[in-house]
This record gives structure tokens, sequence and C-alpha cells, in this order.
């Protein structure tokens, strides 16, 4: 099976720092993959470039076989690459109505249609269990219903990669749980990436983990390969998970 | 006359215009790197300095030379007096806010216009030279005084430059203008670094007006071309940079003095505005400014 | 957006235009002539609310679209002979295709660097106009004849120096740009307009061409302002550089600051309600520029929202 995504030898140097460091890295269609790490191993900055948000310095970013170097953050967006914020960066004076229809008329494909906006929109949110909150400007919901919504917009844009960065951070055990379940839920239809510090989140939802260090892959497989790893406990688990 | 004389004649000239415009500019990027404040009224404070020295010089009695000194010490103190309660007042509650304070400081523009306009009056005023020596080149006489004016607002750039380079007061500056928060995190009293830093501003500002008096009479409406030319200065020179804006300004001086002695000054402004506009857009940085943090 | 009542904000708004309708009948003749100025330049307002208070855009340069309309209007009138159907065009279309390029530029800017490009432009653009004062007039102006000044459609004549022709004209064209931004405010180009003001980047990352957006939102407020910019030559008959300089960029500024920023309506009150301060005020003083400075400085300290926006907020939400 040919891969969704692929980068060779992919680097970003922020003046001397080597935030990510000659990354080769392949994800395969409906996976999803844990990229795990310790701070600043260059975890955010590597999604940042698959992205679009940042410029690599050198390096080749595929997907779906066509080279995504150089190509804008909006058009990969509309190739299928979606991208969810760490910091949660809803639009906090619009309601989660406006929030979700942005992405769900950019994705509407029929045109005109009348109430189709409003139809995807409520799709979205129900999923995401914030149907009862549409008229609520964002910037008013709880936190944990902020990433949700997150969520909903990355959804919403139909992706065939849906990078989510840091999504449980700041969530309540209980919403941990239906979250779990709602990457499940996308994942039949998209294939997922998410960086991901709570470990037993990572161990019930990935299917392969990928390690960074240094802005290098330190390790990459399976999760019990990863648990197994000594080298990731030398420079990860042991030292924080422990 | 022929051209060579004339064009030196020209150059003096645009060294005159070079020599305040360093010293208004270097007010406007004083301003706007350390508050970052865009201040629409510079030139408005430029005004006031000007007629409050014709006010003060024509209160004085007795040697023009003492009217002028008075104007020299008095109108920048009431002007960064003024800017002060203009900080307190309007910038602070403000916090500061880019866009705020550019809606903020045209309010400020046009009230000083205004207030300038009732009680100074729409004459144009001269301030009689605090001396009337000329320097005898052999083409033509130039006024001793004008080029007295290059040299002070040489040895007040220097001055400057020392207090920004070498005082603590400088380092202050700097380390306000680099990171505000942490500068107050440090226990730097950024509110009060703030309102000097807009004070000390419109005051080098006023002080070019003073000098500018006695060769331009003093009329409420001449802060328009000196904020333009500031803006232009700044933009050329990079923000922050204080070399940067000088030669900036000795360069849009002397080529103001040249064209406009040699072609229409409407041409020579729409040239020097419109690259300078695109200057902004395709190199943000300015001609001699490096790349920001 | 605040998608709840469109029967009630649609009420509104056509009973806002019932409103201006039935006032022609009413105000005295002095209070019309200047309800027919409000109205034109409203629509110098609105365009500038588009790009303000919808896109976060504040330009300081909007005179310059506002006086290619005039020019572009009162020129072909005076020099070519045009009708006067014709000559609006031409001048709406000297304000789209200057804003397209001016657009294509300003916004490789942002922020601060945006408002003084955009005012060095109109600056570049206001001393073209008195560099070519032999077609132009300068600062003079040029006035615009009276028999230029009439429409004819086969064999009927509007003569528009006649004032309530004048004033009907100023409230259709202000009418129609009312509903036209409605309309755009309500449809989804309007949504992501708001959405590039609110997080610009957060917008890229849904998939949209904000710089695309931008310049499309440029070209609709330069149009518009041309338009009033147009109208306001053929209705009053005068062109002049004043209403190139730096001080018409900031009146639209200070009436959509004033009537509300991001509010349809708002643009209409802030005008209004401005011109009527300085009518009044005109009476005992002739300080018109401290008024202005005055305002400005404490709408923007105690009434960052303005009049329609600070009411949305506390009462109606529904506001648009």
């Amino acid at each position: 099976m040919m891969p969704l995504l692929t980068t060779k030898g992919l680097s970003r140097h922020f003046g001397g720092l080597r935030a990510v460091d000659g990354v080769d890295f392949a994800l395969m269609p409906g996976e999803i993959r844990a990229i795990i790490g310790p701070n600043g191993a260059g975890k955010t900055t590597f999604v940042s470039l698959l992205s679009g948000r940042i410029r690599p310095s050198s390096g080749m970013i595929v997907f779906d076989g066509a080279d995504i170097t150089g190509m804008p953050a909006y058009q990969r967006v509309r190739l299928g690459v979606a991208y969810t914020f760490q910091i949660t960066s809803v639009f906090a004076n619009l309601t989660a109505f406006d929030n979700v229809a942005l992405p769900v008329q950019r994705t509407l494909t029929d045109g005109r249609s009348k109430g189709a906006v409003r139809t995807g929109v409520m799709e979205a949110l129900a999923r995401t269990g914030l149907a009862d909150r549409a008229g609520t400007p964002a910037g008013q919901l709880s936190y944990g219903h902020q990433r949700l919504l997150e969520v909903a917009m990355g959804l919403a844009l139909k992706p065939r990669l849906l990078i989510l960065d840091e999504p449980t951070q700041g969530l309540a055990d209980s919403e941990i749980d239906n979250f779990i379940e709602l990457v499940h839920e996308i994942a039949k239809r998209a294939t997922v990436l998410l960086i991901e510090h709570n470990m037993p989140v990572v161990m019930q939802l990935a299917d392969r983990i990928t390690v960074f260090n240094s802005g290098r892959i330190l390790a990459e497989g399976t999760p019990e390969q990863i648990r197994a790893n000594t080298d990731v406990q030398d420079a990860y688990l042991g030292a924080t998970h422990g | 006359m022929h051209f060579g004389p004339h064009l030196l004649l020209a150059a003096l000239e645009g060294l005159v215009t070079s020599a305040v415009l360093a010293l208004t500019a270097l007010g406007l990027s004083l301003v706007f790197g350390v508050m970052r404040v865009v201040n629409v009224a510079h030139g408005e404070f430029f005004m006031l300095g000007a007629v409050l020295a014709w006010a003060i010089s024509t209160a004085i009695a007795g040697h023009p030379a003492i009217g002028f000194a008075a104007a020299l010490v008095i109108a920048p103190l009431l002007v960064g007096l003024v800017a002060l309660v203009a900080e307190r007042l309007v910038l602070r509650r403000l916090n500061y806010n880019p866009e705020g304070t550019i809606v903020a400081t045209i309010g400020m523009l046009y009230i000083i216009q205004q207030l300038a306009l009732t009680f100074y009056g729409p004459e144009a005023r001269p301030v009689e030279p605090p001396f009337s020596y000329r320097i005898l080149l052999p083409w033509f006489g130039y006024s001793g005084y004008k080029l007295s004016v290059v040299a002070a607002s040489a040895i007040l750039l220097v001055i400057t430059w020392l207090v920004l380079t070498r005082t603590k007061i400088g380092l202050i500056m700097r380390a306000t203008q680099y990171d505000r928060e942490t500068a107050q995190a440090f226990g730097i009293p950024v509110d009060r670094v703030y309102a000097g830093v807009f004070a000390v501003g419109t005051m080098l500002a006023a002080i070019a007006a003073v000098l500018i008096v006695p060769i331009s009479q003093a009329h409420y409406l001449m802060g328009q071309d000196p904020l333009l030319l500031s803006f232009i200065v700044v933009i050329i020179g990079g923000l922050g940079s204080l070399r940067g804006t000088v030669v900036a300004a000795i360069l849009i001086g002397l080529s103001d003095g040249i064209i406009s002695m040699f072609f229409s000054p409407t041409l020579a402004k729409i040239v020097a505005t419109l690259v300078v506009a695109m200057v902004l857009v395709f190199r943000p940085q300015g001609l001699f400014g490096t790349t920001p943090r | 957006m605040r998608d709840a009542s469109p029967a009630k904000t649609y009420a509104l708004h056509v009973g806002v235009i019932a409103l201006l309708f039935v006032l022609n009948f009413v105000l005295p003749d002095y209070h019309q002539g200047l309800f027919a100025r409000i109205m034109a330049l409203a629509v110098f307002a609105m365009g500038y609310n588009l790009l303000f208070g919808y896109v976060g855009l504040l330009s300081l340069g909007h005179a310059m679209f506002f006086s290619a309309g005039l020019y572009g209007a009162g020129l072909t009138v005076y020099h070519l002979g045009w009708g006067v159907p014709e000559a609006f065009v031409a001048g709406v279309a000297c304000g789209a295709l200057l804003a397209l390029a001016i657009g294509l530029l300003a916004l490789r800017t942002s922020g601060v660097a945006f408002m003084i490009v955009t005012m060095m432009f109109a600056q570049v653009f206001y001393l073209l106009i008195l560099y070519f004062a032999a077609w132009t007039g300068g600062d003079q102006g040029l006035v615009i004849q009276q028999a230029s000044r009439v429409i004819s459609i086969g064999g009927a004549s509007l003569d528009l120096t006649n004032s309530t022709v004048r004033y009907m004209n100023a409230l259709a064209l202000f009418s129609v740009v009312l509903l036209i931004t409605l309309a755009i405010v309500r449809s989804r180009f309007g949504r992501v307009l708001v959405a590039i003001r609110e997080n610009e980047e957060r917008t890229k990352m849904l998939g949209y061409d904000t710089v695309a957006n931008k310049l499309a939102a440029v070209v609709a407020s330069g149009a518009i302002c041309a338009a009033s910019g147009a109208a306001y030559a053929l209705l009053f008959g005068y062109v002049g550089s004043s209403f190139a300089s730096v001080q018409y960029s900031i009146l639209p500024l200070l009436w959509v600051l004033l009537g509300g920023a991001a509010t349809t309506l708002g643009p209409l009150v802030g005008t209004l309600f401005m011109y009527y301060v300085t009518d009044i005020a005109s009476g005992f003083t002739s300080a018109y520029l401290l008024i202005v400075g005055v305002a400005l400085i404490l709408l923007v300290l105690f009434f960052p929202k303005g009049i329609l926006g600070t009411i949305r907020e506390r009462w109606l939400g529904w506001l648009p």
C-alpha cells in the first residue's frame, strides 16, 4: 500500500536551533499515529511543517503522491490536510454555529443549495455533542467544549488527514473518554496524526507511535514495541512517567 | 549663477532640511520604537514648538539672541508637558493599542491645529535669528545661522546617541523596547518610561521647530510636511535604528533640497511618497534596517 | 449571522429606507438638502465600514477611492461631455480599478504598515490631482454646469439640481448600497471576512485564501466609496482636491466609529450624528476641527463600539 504522507529529509532551523532535523517519515492511510516526545523535541514544528504553517529549511513533503512542499497552507487544507491548534483558537466572538459553518461552507460542493450549511453544521456539532450550544459565542464555552468545537471544525473540513495537536490538554477525565471514542469514530473515514502527552490516551488510541527527540525520530513502532524500547524509556517515558 | 554654485546652494539648503528632519524623525522613531505608537500628531507638536517659540521670543525684549535662547529652552519644555498630559490622559488609557492610538493621535492633531488657529491665528510670523552673520563664499553669501542649525542638530544627535547607548536610561529604554512584559517583571517602571519617551520624542520635534523658525516662519499648518517627511525617513531608515534615521534624513533632506530646486516640488513629493510606499510594501524593514527578530 | 431573526432585520432596514423616503416630504428645504448630502456620504462610510468594520483593515487612504469616483464621474462629464449614467459607471469603475491595484500592493502589509501605506498612496493620489491642475482644476476644483446634470431617458428628463430629484437619487443609491451591504454581511463571503478579522491565521487553516478574500473586500469597498464620490459630483456639481485630502480619509473612519463599526446601519447613524453636531456647533464656534478631534479621542477612549455597537451589545443582540 502507498503511504498517504511521506517526508524526506525534512528540516527546519531557527537560527542555530535545529527544531526539526532531517526527518524521514511515512504515514499509511487509515492509521491512527501518535507523536510523542519530551518538550522541545520538535513535534509541533514538525506538524506545522506538514500543515504548511511554516516553511521547511530543506527536505520534501509528499501527500497522496503529490509534492506539497511549497504549497500554501490553505491549499493543503483543500487537499485534505486539516490541522487543529495546540492552543485553542476557535473564533471566540463568533457563535459555535458560525465557527463550524466556516469549514462546512467551504467544503460544500453543491454550491448554493439552501440550508446545506445549516445541515452540515448541525451534523458536525451533534457528532461532538455540542448541538445545543450552536448559538453560544465560542468564547463563552467551557474549555473542554472549546476543544471539542476545535475538533468539530477539523471534522467539518472532511479531511483525509486530521492533525490534532495536544487535543486532550485541559480536558477532564470524563471528557477524555468521550474524546477517545470520537477519534475512533473519525479514524473510520480519515487518517489521524496526533501529538499527545497523555500516555494512557496514546496507548489506547494509537496504531503506531513515533517518538521524537531533539528534532529527530528516536523510535517508531506499535505501542507495545515503544513501551519495551529502552532508548525511549531513557529519553522520555522513564523520565516523566516512571 | 552657474550650475555648480547653484547645486552647492541647493545642497546647503538640503543639509539644513536634513538637520531639522533628523531631529524630528528621531523623535517619531523613538516613540514608535519603544512604545509601538505611531504618533500622527508628531507634526503638530513640531508646529506647537514653533508657535511657542514665536510667542516667547516676542514676549522677551532686548537682543534677539536672548529671546531665542529662552524659546529654545522653554518651548520644548512646554511641548513636553503637553505631551505628558496627552500621554497620561489618552495613550495610557488605551493601553498603547497600536490602532487605537493612531485614531487618538489623529484626534490630537486636529485639536492642536485648531487651538493654534484660534489662539495664534492664520498668519505666518517670523522669529528673528539670534545672530545674522553671513558667510561669504566666492559665488554667494550664506547665512551663518543656517549652518549653526546643522551644527546644533549634529550635537543633539550625538548626545541622544550617547544617552541611548552609554547610560542606564538608554539601557532601560532598550529593555522596554525589546519586551515590555519582561521589563516590567524586572522592576522597570514601564509606565514612566513610556511617558518619558513620549515627552522626549515630542521635545525633539519642538527643538527642531525652534531651530527652524528663524529660517521659515511659524504657521499653524507647518506640521504637515515634517510629519510626512519624518514618516518617510523612519520607514526608509528602518524603525528603531538611530543610524538609519540619520542617514535617511540626510538622504531625504538633500534630495528634497536638490530636487525641489530643479523640478516641481509637487512632482518631487509625488515621487518621494510613491517610492517610500513601495519600500514599505516590498522591504518593510527599511533600506538600512535588518530583518526583525 | 446572529441568524435568529432575518424577518426583523429586513423589516428594520426597509423601515429605515421608508422613513428616509417620507422625510423628503416633511423636512424643511435646508434639512432636505443636508439629508441628501448625508445619504450620499453615508454610502462612503458604508464602503469604509465593509473593510474596517467587517474585515478589520484600518485604511487611512479611502479618500482616494471616494475621489476616484468623484473625478471619474466629474471629469468625464466636464471634459468629455458624457451623460450622467455613463459618468457614474465610469466613476465606480475608476474606484474599483484603483482599489484592485492598491489592494494588490497594500495587502502585502498588515496592521500599522497597512495604515501608513494606504495613507501614502492616497497622498500620492492627492498630489497627482494638484499636479494635473490643468485637467482637474487643482485645489480650486471644477463646477459642473446644471445643463450637464440632467438624466434623459426617452422623452423624460430628470434634473439633478432639483432638490427632490436629488434627494431621491441619493436615497436610491443609499438604499441599494445598504441592501448590498446587508446581503454581503449575511452571506458566506461575509462570514469569511469576519473570520479574517477575528483570526486570519486560523481562517487560513480552514482552507481559505485570505489574501484573495481581503482583496475582494478592498475592491468592493473601493467601488462603493467611488459610487459615493461619483454621486456626490453629479448631485452637487462640484469636484475639488480637498475631497482627496487626508481629512476625507479620516472622516469615514470617524463616522463609522461613531455609528458603530461592523453594524450595517452604523455608517448612516454616524454620518447623520456628526453632520448635525457640526451643524449645530457651527452656530457658536468655527472650531470644526476641534469637535472632530475631541470626538475621535472620546470615542476611542470610551465608546470603541460606537452608538449602534453599544446598543447591540446591551440590548439588541440581533442587530446586523
